[in-house]
């Protein structure tokens, strides 16, 4: 084939990847929209409450009002800002948590982009979401957005190095950066448990990357009102909420491939082994996802400094020892992949 | 011994994890939860909630136009106007609350030498505006109709404590 033709080489190659895209994306909007419903209801249930129980049979078209609510209200853009920069904080952030997924594994073959340096875009992808949040702070012109972002920024910068050092020991250990690889690795132990405490600071860290309680300075409602997203309103706001959860959805996801064997069963025995992956899959990411919103409902906020020392003096430092105690072991008892 | 117990306490997080224990028990109480506008909760004969004028059960309407409960009144909220009536009886023309004045201490049905204004179980009044809050006579009378059974039950009970 000399000369590829305008249909074959480009366009049904891109409309087939749009249509993954699409795959992926719109399951991933709903599954987004209903994870604020069951935190709602598990938040209820902790709290002894019922949790939303009026629109729909158990309050189940309860994320679909608050989108409806959230669309009919008007977008102010306050006269101070900048008007490009602050709309394009949203969208970034959004988007940021949208494509992420492109090279998470569903199953064996079920993935948009089997790159070779999966970890390594999906480490990328969570860093730069700091960026939509700095904007977000700096376009607000307003002072609790600014200083929400400033902690933000401070605080994403932090803890993006221990999840860097909970990467490494777990690429030590699988030898691989691609995701598929890592969750064949799994096949005999699941890395939570030879790696307990990375896995313990990973969730910690993970909870402090996505501004979740108890590192949810950015947003303190109590001091900041809430922090960059204090001047949205709207679809922009709409797209600040989706972003944050799709990112929970998203480190959820990573951590269920980090250590609990992505889409391997718990035993390799029948009545397991008929489950497909992608349900165990997805019924591990909810698991931790409900370990999300149960620290949420249980531990009050850090004060920053608090946050601080235990990013720098406590995370660092074991992480760090971590790697080499994972690397010496490796290598002296020939464990190396 | 404590370093040790504190260290070790500190580093397997076990009071993070007993915490959470208990918030995850939580889950499984008797939820607190009343469906609001499907299921109230119990309410206090001494309820102070909105007014009501009564009646005799013959019809005639209690209020002397004393004016007591205008004068206890700490809110100024009660404005009332009489004159005698053709049968030669002492009776109001003009009996207002405005409601949005007023603080439901209750000084006025405390004050009330006949239980003509009293203050009924009821505290779902709420109104789209202002002018619907300035309750007049014919208001307050019909109140007093449509909570009667409900204002006398409470009034027997409490009885002997006034």
């Amino acid at each position: 084939m000399a000369e590829t033709g305008f249909w074959s080489g480009y366009a049904i190659p891109f409309l087939l990847i749009l249509g993954y895209i699409l795959a992926i994306v719109v399951p991933l909007l709903v599954t987004v929209a209903y994870v604020t419903y069951f935190e709602r209801k598990v938040f209820g249930l902790m709290q002894i409450r019922k949790g939303p129980n009026v629109v729909g049979p158990f309050g189940l078209l309860q994320p679909f009002a608050d989108g409806l609510k959230m669309l009919m209200k008007e977008t102010i853009v306050p006269a101070g800002a900048n008007r490009n920069l602050f709309l394009l904080a949203p969208i970034i952030t959004f988007t940021l948590g949208m494509v992420g997924w492109a090279v998470i594994p569903f199953d064996e073959h079920l993935v948009l982009a089997d790159i070779n340096v999966g970890i390594l875009y999906l480490f990328a992808v969570s860093s730069l979401g700091v960026y939509g949040i700095i904007i977000a702070g700096w376009a607000s012109n307003s002072k609790y957005a600014f200083l929400g972002s400033l902690r933000s920024a401070a605080q994403m910068v932090s803890y993006e190095v221990s999840i860097g050092f909970v990467l490494v020991t777990v690429l030590l250990c699988s030898g691989s950066l691609n995701l598929n690889d890592i969750v064949h690795a799994q096949e005999d132990l699941w890395y939570f448990i030879p790696l307990a405490p990375m896995f313990i600071i990973y969730f910690i860290s993970a909870l402090a990357e996505t501004n979740r309680t108890p590192f949810d300075l950015p947003e303190a409602e109590g001091e900041l009102v809430a922090g960059y997203q204090v001047e949205y309103s709207s679809l922009a706001f709409t797209l600040f909420m989706l972003g944050e959860y799709a990112n929970i959805v998203l480190m959820s996801g990573l951590c269920v491939i980090l250590f609990f064997g992505g889409w391997l069963t718990p035993f390799d025995v029948e009545p397991f082994t008929w489950i497909p992956g992608v349900v165990w899959f997805l019924f591990k990411t909810a698991l931790i996802i409900f370990l999300f919103t149960w620290t949420k409902a249980t531990f009050p906020r850090y004060r920053y400094d608090q946050l601080m020392r235990l990013g720098w003096k406590v995370f660092l430092p074991i992480s760090l020892a971590w790697v080499v105690i994972t690397a010496g072991a490796l290598h002296l008892f020939g464990w190396m992949p | 011994m404590t370093l040790i117990s504190n260290s070790v306490r500190s580093w397997f997080l076990t009071e993070l994890a007993s915490g959470m224990g208990i918030i995850f028990k939580h889950m499984f109480h008797r939820k607190a939860t009343l469906n609001y506008p499907h299921e109230k909760g119990a309410i206090s004969s001494r309820f102070r909630g909105e007014h009501a004028l009564r009646r005799y059960s013959n019809g005639e309407e209690r209020c002397i136009a004393c004016k007591l409960c205008e004068a206890v009144c700490p809110a100024l909220a009660i404005t009332i106007e009489a004159e005698p009536r053709d049968d030669g009886s002492r009776r109001t023309t003009r009996y207002d609350i405005d409601m949005l004045k007023c603080i439901y201490c209750g000084f006025c049905q405390e004050a009330c030498p006949v239980d003509a204004i009293v203050e009924g179980p009821n505290f779902e009044f709420a109104a789209e505006t202002r002018e619907e809050l300035y309750y007049n006579k014919e208001k307050l009378l019909a109140n007093g109709d449509r909570w009667e059974k409900e204002i006398s039950m409470n009034l027997s009970k409490e009885a002997p404590y006034r």
